[in-house]
Order: structure tokens, then C-alpha cells, then sequence
């Protein structure tokens, strides 16, 4: 099939799915109140942007998501990549962790909403905990990974060699590990995403999830679908972020890698 | 070693919570754990007994993933065999797809109410995406030379696709249905602590509102099990599914 043809399809599905929409909300069957038409959310989008809605305007409640999800991200790779490493590395450690994170790795991370509530009441510490429980698991994982599979012939040529313990862990543990530590920070900062809007549905009073359920009480779709749009880009723009810093490490370790 | 360690940590949360460093409202000690299972599992809390809430939960999650499994999946291995179909539908695939399952609560909310029907909806479109997106990569991951084997011996479309298409997407499929179960019993038990009148997440719920760490506990526990055998259910049937890998 040509480029041209292949354009023009996309381009076809795009009106289709935007004229539907537009078709059945401007058709009288849903009242605009429950399907607003893309243009009137969009209009609802860029108001947002100037009049506060739930305390902020749209930006304000981004930031503060923001700020919860970095600190929550902070955590779990400060926490989970040195762990993971240390338990790859040390056997005995391996042996008494890995067990206890197993176990806990099966409670979704919107089950520490209660315990979030019950610690924090509605402060910071709350969805910062739950961005925590949900990112952490990926980081732990991924650098644990890094380290147990790190190629034996390295090590032993390391060992031979006479490389001291700091050194082993400086020059061979680390580098043979951070492209799996780095893709399990963009697994990480998605499901960390994730999680903080399910935090901020049920215990926040500002931020992107507040905003949406202030406008599901209000009975307004156009503000819910605001938010929406708001979480939507937000992700893109941070799974971005983390692809672009994959690429890089993954460019300077073939550069390296070679002599 | 592993039994050492839990012994160990067994033993250390009594410890804690028997000389009261953990205070008895902030975390619940074995015992108090013990009673408020024997409390939900014997008399009920929260409107049900045990078995109520995680049958309840169970029936949603399974409901909602079926549906997105004869929706995706078919989707998906369409969009992978057609060109034409993927052109159509993948752009507007990619637009909906950045955005998380949790943040479709809201509107879930907005259109059906607190229902089960919202929630069946929110799961579905938690699995759904997965789902498509796996189902489609499955068919693009069928070599090439099978495929052309299989024309050149004549092979008719329906056989095609039987026999040489969904066999080589299974492994795909199976990686999708995977990662989206566990998206869905996440999705259902956040619309369950947001409103709900049965369920884990409304017995969680209720547990927060009661301030009572002791059947909080019991809730994440069984939030867990039940994910742990719905993955063991699903293993097992991806098992029978692709007999030839073993």
C-alpha cells in the first residue's frame, strides 16, 4: 500500500472517530451536560487553563501532581535500584528479601490507599506512598536483574585481574547493569503515573485527579475529559523524557563498550 | 531460607506491635489480624462476609476482562492482517491510548453511576488496550517465510488465520492478557474504594473509614491472593491454550 494511500485511511479514521463523536453529541440523544462535542472540551480545556477550577487552575493542579509524583519517583529508584542491585550482588541478601518482596508485590498499589488514609490524612506523604508502592517494584526488579545477570566472565576476569571490592562493584557491577535499571525507570514513572491519579481520585485535595472528580460531582464530562487530556499528554511527555535518556545511555555504552 | 526469613519477620512484627513501637492505631498486630478475619469471614463486615466481597470482585473483574478479550483481541488481529484496517484505526488507537485506566473512573462515574456497570467499563477498557496492542504485535511477530509457506501450499484464508496467524500470536496474546489482568484487578478495586456497595475495595474502604488497620490488613491480603490465583487461573489456561510450549 502507498504512503499516500495509507494518509489519506489515517486521516479518514481521524474524522470518523471526531465526526461521530460531534454527530452523536449534537444530535440531542445525550445531553452536552454527559457528551460535550471535542470542540466544547476544548473550549473547556483552555478555559481551565485561565479560571481556577477546584482551588487551582489546570496548571497549578499539574504542578502539584507533579511535585508528588517526582518525590514518589525519587523514592522508589533512590530505595529500589541500590536495593535491587545489593540483593542481586549478595547472595544472603537475596535469600532474605526476595521472598518478603514477592509477597508484597501482589498487593496493587491502590490497596495502600486505606493504610495512605489512615497515615497521612490528606497531606503529602498519602499519594506520595502510593506513587512509591507502584513505582518501586520495576526499579528493584530491573536493577536486581542487572546485577544477578551480569556476565560471570566479566566477573572472573574482573577477579583475576585483582580488582577490589569497591572496584568490581564501580567499574563492572554498574555499568553491565544500568540498561536494565534504566528500562525499568520508564516501566517505573509510568505505573508511578499511574498510580498518582488513582492516589488523587481518593485522597488529595489539589492536583489532576482531584480536578477530575470535583467535575465527575459537578456532573461535568467536559471537565473530567479535560483532565483526561491533561494525564494523557503528562505521560507521553515523561515516557519521552526516559526514551530519550535510554537512547543516550544505550548510544555512549556501544560508543564505550567497543575498546 | 525463605522460611527463616518469614519466621523472622513473623516474629519481628509481634514483637513491634506487642510492645506497642508500631501504636496499635497505625498497624495491626497477628492477633488483632487474625480477629478481624475470623469477624469478616464468620459474621460479615461491611454489608457482606468474605466470600461475598471477593466473589463479588472476582465476578467483575472476570466479567469485564472476558468482554475485553472478545473485543480486543479480534481487533487486534485484524489491525496486525490488514493494512488497510490499521491505517484506519491506529491513529486514533494512539490517541487513547496514553491515558491510564484509573483516570476513565471519573467519566465511568459520570455516564453509569456507581454501579457495577461503571465498573465493568472502566475494566474493559483496562484490559482492552492491552489486549489489541499485543494481539496486533502477535500478528506482526509471524514469520514472514510460514506465512508464504503456508499461501504457497494453498492455504485458504479462514486456514490462514486459524492455523498459522493466531497459533503464531498466541505467545504475544497470552504477554497481553497477562499484563492486563493485573491492570484490571488494580482498576477494580480504585473504583471500588471510590464508590461501591460491595466488593474488597468497599470492605477496604469501610475498614479506612472505621479507622481499623487490622481489617485494612485483611482486605490487602485478600487483594493479593485473589490477584495471585486469577494469574495462577490464567497460566493455567495459557498452558492448555499453546500445548506445544511447554
Amino acid at each position: 500500500m502507498k504512503e499516500r494511500q495509507s494518509l489519506a485511511l489515517s486521516a479518514i479514521g481521524l474524522i470518523a472517530f471526531f465526526g461521530g463523536w460531534t454527530l452523536i453529541a449534537m444530535s440531542g440523544m445525550v445531553q452536552p451536560q454527559f457528551l460535550p462535542t471535542p470542540l466544547a472540551v476544548a473550549r473547556e480545556f483552555y478555559r481551565l487553563l485561565e479560571t481556577p477550577f477546584a482551588g487551582y487552575t489546570l496548571q497549578q493542579h499539574l504542578l502539584s501532581s507533579l511535585g508528588r509524583f517526582g518525590l514518589g519517583f525519587a523514592l522508589a529508584v533512590g530505595i529500589g535500584v541500590p536495593l535491587g542491585l545489593m540483593i542481586g550482588w549478595f547472595r544472603t541478601l537475596d535469600a532474605i528479601v526476595s521472598p518478603l518482596f514477592d509477597a508484597l508485590r501482589f498487593v496493587a498499589p491502590i490497596a495502600w490507599v486505606p493504610f495512605a488514609a489512615l497515615w497521612f490524612g490528606t497531606g503529602i506523604g498519602g499519594p506520595v506512598l502510593i506513587i512509591f508502592s507502584g513505582a518501586f517494584p520495576p526499579c528493584l526488579i530491573n536493577a536486581y536483574r542487572g546485577a544477578k545477570f551480569v556476565e560471570p566472565r566479566y566477573i572472573e576476569a574482573a577477579r583475576m585481574l585483582g580488582a577490589s571490592h569497591a572496584r568490581m562493584v564501580t567499574d563492572v557491577l554498574l555499568p553491565a547493569s544500568v540498561p536494565s535499571i534504566v528500562a525499568g525507570l520508564r516501566v517505573s514513572a509510568g505505573l508511578g503515573w499511574q498510580s498518582l491519579i488513582g492516589a488523587e481520585l481518593i485522597v488529595a485535595s489539589s492536583g489532576i485527579g482531584y480536578l477530575m472528580v470535583k467535575g465527575q460531582s459537578n456532573i461535568s464530562t467536559a471537565i473530567v475529559m479535560s483532565g483526561m487530556i491533561a494525564i494523557g499528554i503528562v505521560g507521553v511527555a515523561i515516557d519521552v523524557l526516559l526514551r530519550a535518556l535510554q537512547a543516550r545511555i544505550e548510544r555512549h555504552q556501544s560508543g564505550s563498550g567497543t575498546n | 531460607m525463605s522460611i527463616g526469613t518469614v519466621a523472622a519477620l513473623l516474629a519481628a512484627w509481634w514483637l513491634l506491635t506487642a510492645t506497642q513501637i508500631i501504636p496499635p492505631t497505625r498497624f495491626a498486630s497477628p492477633g488483632e489480624l487474625l480477629q478481624a478475619l475470623r469477624q469478616v469471614a464468620l459474621t460479615g463486615y461491611a454489608d457482606a462476609r468474605l466470600h461475598a466481597h471477593v466473589l463479588h470482585s472476582a465476578k467483575l473483574v472476570l466479567l469485564g476482562f472476558a468482554v475485553a478479550i472478545a473485543t480486543g483481541v479480534p481487533l487486534g488481529l485484524a489491525m496486525g492482517s490488514s493494512r488497510r484496517l490499521e491505517a484506519l484505526v491506529n491513529p486514533t488507537f494512539l490517541l487513547i491510548r496514553p491515558i491510564p485506566p484509573l483516570a476513565w473512573i471519573p467519566l465511568a462515574i459520570v455516564w453509569l453511576g456507581l454501579g457495577d456497570a461503571a465498573k465493568v467499563l472502566v475494566i474493559w477498557f483496562a484490559a482492552f488496550v492491552p489486549s489489541v496492542i499485543n494481539s496486533y504485535a502477535g500478528v506482526r511477530s509471524v514469520e514472514r517465510h510460514v506465512i508464504e509457506a503456508a499461501r504457497m501450499l494453498g492455504a485458504s484464508r479462514t486456514m490462514m488465520m486459524r492455523e498459522v496467524i493466531i497459533p503464531g500470536a498466541m505467545p504475544h496474546i497470552f504477554t497481553g492478557l497477562r499484563l492486563s489482568l493485573q491492570a484490571c484487578w488494580t482498576t477494580l478495586v480504585a473504583g471500588e474504594l471510590i464508590g461501591a456497595a460491595a466488593g474488597l475495595g468497599h470492605l477496604l474502604q469501610q475498614a479506612a473509614l472505621d479507622l481499623f488497620p487490622a481489617m485494612i490488613l485483611v482486605g490487602m491480603v485478600f487483594v493479593a491472593l485473589a490477584g495471585a490465583v486469577m494469574t495462577a487461573m490464567l497460566g493455567w489456561v495459557e498452558h492448555r491454550a499453546m500445548p506445544w510450549r511447554t
